[in-house]
């Protein structure tokens, strides 16, 4: 059917014909764009795949001719509407930018100008184009925000961006986006910084704004899952090279490259059906022993005073649940449910209003001062952004070696030996020790953090979003090290996140957050096959890449027998 | 770089496992059952320490430096000789002046001519740079140390600790730093040494609220609470976190701060606040130049314009560190 579309079709909005595009760094050249080439179709959508640093964004970036300073289009062809646009100055660009092509940029909190109203900043496109006079442009902007779906379109054009949420700013962009209804929008990442079921309504407004106007439609993204749900075609790039090509039904079903196959292997939102298999520990039917548990929270509630106000704020409000030892729980929730409120709790750097917490036996909520040092040792954090949490002073050996200083004193030799072992349980060779964290990719990085948390020989390990800013080839590597270090140390794990994807794979049981209450919590299966709120189901419901699943038997069937052996137990 | 021990057993698998059109989902379905685990971390670019010796880069930093920071390394380097060894660039005295050589335009024997006493003009610039550079050392030092001692207490405990000693830093802010300086030395008395301290002490407010701020950022980072999550003491944690990175732009700011201290320093030294005559200080040597300034334009004017080099040389280097640590 493609192809006969194709055959008909009027020529394509875009074409990239051999595109190479090169960094100047300092006195040498590095390319990062080598011979792309691909075109979309009027009211089409390609997605562009690859990890980070796979040149997706260079790409983009080089099509609307926002390209870094330092960079540059060393030969190749960008074809708009049949007009090679390739070497074009940025103030020509001016003309066709807005009109023939515009952008959704990634980042909606710092995409829109703090200090102008957003009817102004939308109006803006408008006024460069000469759209006409001020209220033609005043009455198209109210008309662009209802089409968005912003309520009261008057009322959200007088206000700032504070007053917006994340999803309501990417609405605006969105709006000046599709002002001037070009032919072509790239949307770069549109909705990593948005929350699942956030997510999920943003896509399916850029779906509805296409089909209306036929707007033809660039996908930059990561996410396998949403590539696969929302693109016609499918380009997967790695390296700055193109990987493969074509329709996103036969790549997905049928994919050629050894690299597509190893993205669609680590993706978890694609992996459906599966469940961490039950352990022993884990199994319901035994009695429950108040020892058995690792981790026990009760009651727990937590306010926050607000300025200016007399009521506090309460960020955690009642939340209970209890961790076998040896077992994964995971706390879900979108920002603001509490999820990091209570972890923290968890952790130790802050006392909750109420609430009992008891870790192995001891309950925090008593310990103070030297106590609850010592008690640190117990229970460690890994923190989401591995490129914050590392000092980038520090060698990989001071960052790994500085737990064990802040404890009974233990000979240098001794500390470099538990320093070598844990490094070789993280799967990191000893010559990163001597480097700093800046010279480590963002998996190693996660890797030199988990393994600064384990150096203590804690019982409890909490991972507040551990890989979550990691591309899902490094993902599935990391959680696949998760699951090997619990089973060989018998670690319990605190797991928070707002991929239920990832939940799905690695975690016994489940708490639901919603605005601080626990709204469903279980075992893993039950909630996520009856779940038990209306949340829930909407969580489930957004988590993108099922939409090929259900209308491909042999996919299904391939992932069953992916997982029949069990992603993990595979890990070495 | 990093391969775990199944990576030999992926490479094989993906080589032979060919999909055939009908089965092509075992094809699929294998590789990645094995895949997973056992992707290679990708090798990190090669580590700058390993790329030469400590000199050498030195020598390759140098050699991709601006023009401008040359000279400006140039011109500090070329004073700080003169003043460790002022011998070595005249033969003149800079206190005993010669009888019937007074005020003498520049000339081969007198290269910027001599005062109204016949000393020599260049000697005395040449033996005052040791003046005016240790005052303004000692100047960046009193302020580089109390100020970043106020600025770490305030920033690392909080509470009404910070609130004193910030509300004292705006005060003092609040104050003309010269105004400032003069009523320092008029409690402490004139001299070298105490329009140094003087104009140190001035700059010490700056200084604080610059730590303040940096300690206050590192504070907050996911490493500090991470250092304090792994049982880290307070002490320990501020030691080998929080001081060593929000020093990078304090730093910067003592070069700066060079600068300004000579200017100071000189401006205490014309006004009659620092050193007495006859000692050759850059600030005395203008006011002094001043007098003949109809007649012997050169005396003020070769001495300001040398002042007028270090402080941006200073700067100069100042803007770089705070680019990159140049």
């Amino acid at each position: 059917m493609t192809t006969i579309a194709q055959a008909v079709a009027p020529p394509p909005v875009l074409e990239v014909e051999n595109l190479s595009i090169t960094y100047r760094d300092k006195d040498h050249e590095q390319r990062v764009v080598h011979g792309v080439s691909f075109a979309i179709a009027p009211g089409e959508v390609v997605a562009l795949v690859g990890e980070s640093g796979s040149g997706k964004t260079t790409t983009a970036q080089a099509l609307i001719g926002l390209l870094a300073d330092n960079g540059r289009v060393e030969h190749g062809a960008i074809r708009l509407n049949g007009t090679d646009v390739a070497g074009w100055s940025p103030d020509r660009f001016d003309s066709v930018r807005g009109r023939v092509v515009s952008l959704i940029p990634q980042d909606p909190t710092s995409s829109l100008n703090p200090v102008r109203t957003v009817g102004e900043q939308v109006g803006e496109i408008l006024k460069i184009h000469r759209y006409g006079d001020r209220q033609a442009i005043a009455r198209r902007v109210v008309d662009l925000l209802a089409k968005v779906g912003l309520s009261q379109p008057e009322l959200r054009a007088r206000q700032y961006p504070h007053e917006l949420s994340g999803g309501m700013k990417q609405r605006v962009l969105i709006a000046i986006a599709i002002a001037l209804q070009p032919a072509l929008i790239i949307a770069d990442e549109p909705t990593s910084a948005l929350d699942v079921t956030v997510q999920r309504r943003i896509l399916d407004l850029i779906d509805e704004l296409r089909s209306e106007f036929g707007t033809a439609v660039l996908l930059v993204t990561h996410d396998l899952g949403v590539a696969a749900d929302r693109a016609n075609r499918l380009v997967v790039l790695q390296g700055g090279r193109i990987q493969e090509q074509g329709d996103t039904a036969s790549v997905l079903r049928n994919p050629h490259s050894a690299y597509t196959r190893k993205l669609l292997a680590d993706a978890p939102s694609r992996s459906q059906g599966a469940f961490r298999p039950a352990r022993a520990a884990a199994a319901n039917d035994t009695p429950e022993r108040p020892e058995d548990f690792a981790i026990v929270v009760d009651g727990l509630v937590h306010d926050f005073d607000v300025a200016g106000r007399k009521e506090p704020f309460r960020a955690v409000d009642g939340v209970s649940f209890r961790v076998r030892r040896g077992t994964t729980h995971a706390i879900v929730g979108e920002s603001g449910s509490g999820k990091t409120t209570t972890i923290r709790d968890v952790v130790g750097f802050r006392q909750p209003t109420a609430g009992r917490i008891v870790i192995e036996g001891t309950d925090l909520t008593t310990l103070r001062g030297e106590a609850l040092r010592q008690f640190r040792r117990t229970v460690q954090l890994v923190y989401q952004n591995p490129f914050s949490s590392l000092d980038p002073r520090q060698t990989i050996f001071q960052i790994i070696e500085e737990p064990l200083l802040n404890f009974e004193p233990l000979p240098a030799a001794e500390r470099a030996r538990r320093v070598h072992d844990i490094l070789a349980r993280v799967g990191l060779p000893p010559a990163v020790l001597e480097r700093r964290p800046r010279a480590l990719s963002g998996g190693q990085r996660q890797r030199v953090a988990i393994a600064r948390a384990l150096v203590l020989q804690p019982r409890v390990l909490v991972l507040d979003e551990a890989v979550s800013a990691l591309d899902v080839t490094v993902q599935a590597q990391i959680l696949a090290l998760l699951e090997t270090l619990q089973r060989d140390l018998g670690l319990t794990y605190l797991f928070i996140s707002h991929d239920l994807a990832v939940v799905r794979q690695i975690a016994d049981t489940v708490s639901v957050l919603q605005a601080g209450r626990q709204v469903d919590a279980g075992r893993v299966e039950d909630v996520f096959l009856r779940p038990g709120s209306d949340y829930t189901r909407e969580l489930i419901a957004a988590i993108p890449g099922k939409k090929n699943h259900h209308h491909d038997p042999i996919d299904t069937h391939t992932t069953h027998l992916r997982q029949a052996p069990g992603v993990f137990q595979q890990a070495a | 770089m990093t391969t775990t021990s199944s990576t030999a057993s992926l490479g094989a698998f993906t080589g032979t496992a060919q999909p055939t059109p009908h089965r092509f989902e075992r094809a699929v379905a294998a590789p990645a059952a094995v895949v997973v685990p056992t992707v290679p971390i990708p090798a990190a670019p090669p580590p700058r320490a390993h790329s030469g010796t400590w000199g050498r880069r030195l020598v390759q930093r140098a050699r991709r430096a601006p023009i401008s920071l040359w000279l400006a390394w140039g011109v500090l380097a070329l004073v700080a000789l003169w003043a460790v060894a002022p011998g070595a660039f005249t033969s003149y005295s800079a206190t005993v002046g010669v009888a019937g050589q007074q005020l003498q335009a520049p000339s081969a024997a007198h290269w910027l001519g001599t005062d109204a006493l016949g000393r020599d003009g260049y000697a005395r610039l040449v033996f005052g740079a040791v003046h005016s550079l240790s005052g303004a050392f000692l100047a960046v030092a009193v302020g580089l140390v109390l100020g970043t001692l106020l600025g770490v207490l305030a920033g690392s405990i909080g509470g009404w600790v910070e609130d004193v000693i910030m509300r004292t830093v705006d005060v003092l802010l609040s104050v003309p730093s010269l105004l400032l300086s003069l009523s320092i030395i008029i409690i402490l008395g004139f001299g070298t040494l105490n329009a140094a301290v003087a104009v140190g002490v001035a700059s010490v407010a700056s200084f604080a609220r610059l730590t303040r701020s940096e300690v206050v950022r590192v504070r907050r980072s996911d490493y500090v609470e991470a250092a304090f999550g792994s049982g880290g003491r307070f002490g320990a944690v501020l030691w080998r976190h929080v001081l060593p990175n929000s020093l990078t732009s304090v730093i910067a700011m003592a070069a700066l701060q060079f600068g300004s201290a000579i200017l100071s320093i000189s401006t205490l030294g014309f006004l009659g606040y620092g050193a007495p005559p006859p000692t050759p200080e850059w600030g005395l040597l203008i006011a002094e130049g001043r007098n003949y300034i109809s007649t012997a334009w050169w005396l003020t004017t070769v001495p300001g314009l040398v002042v007028v080099a270090v402080v941006l040389a200073a700067n100069r280097i100042s803007a770089a560190l705070t680019k990159g640590r140049a």
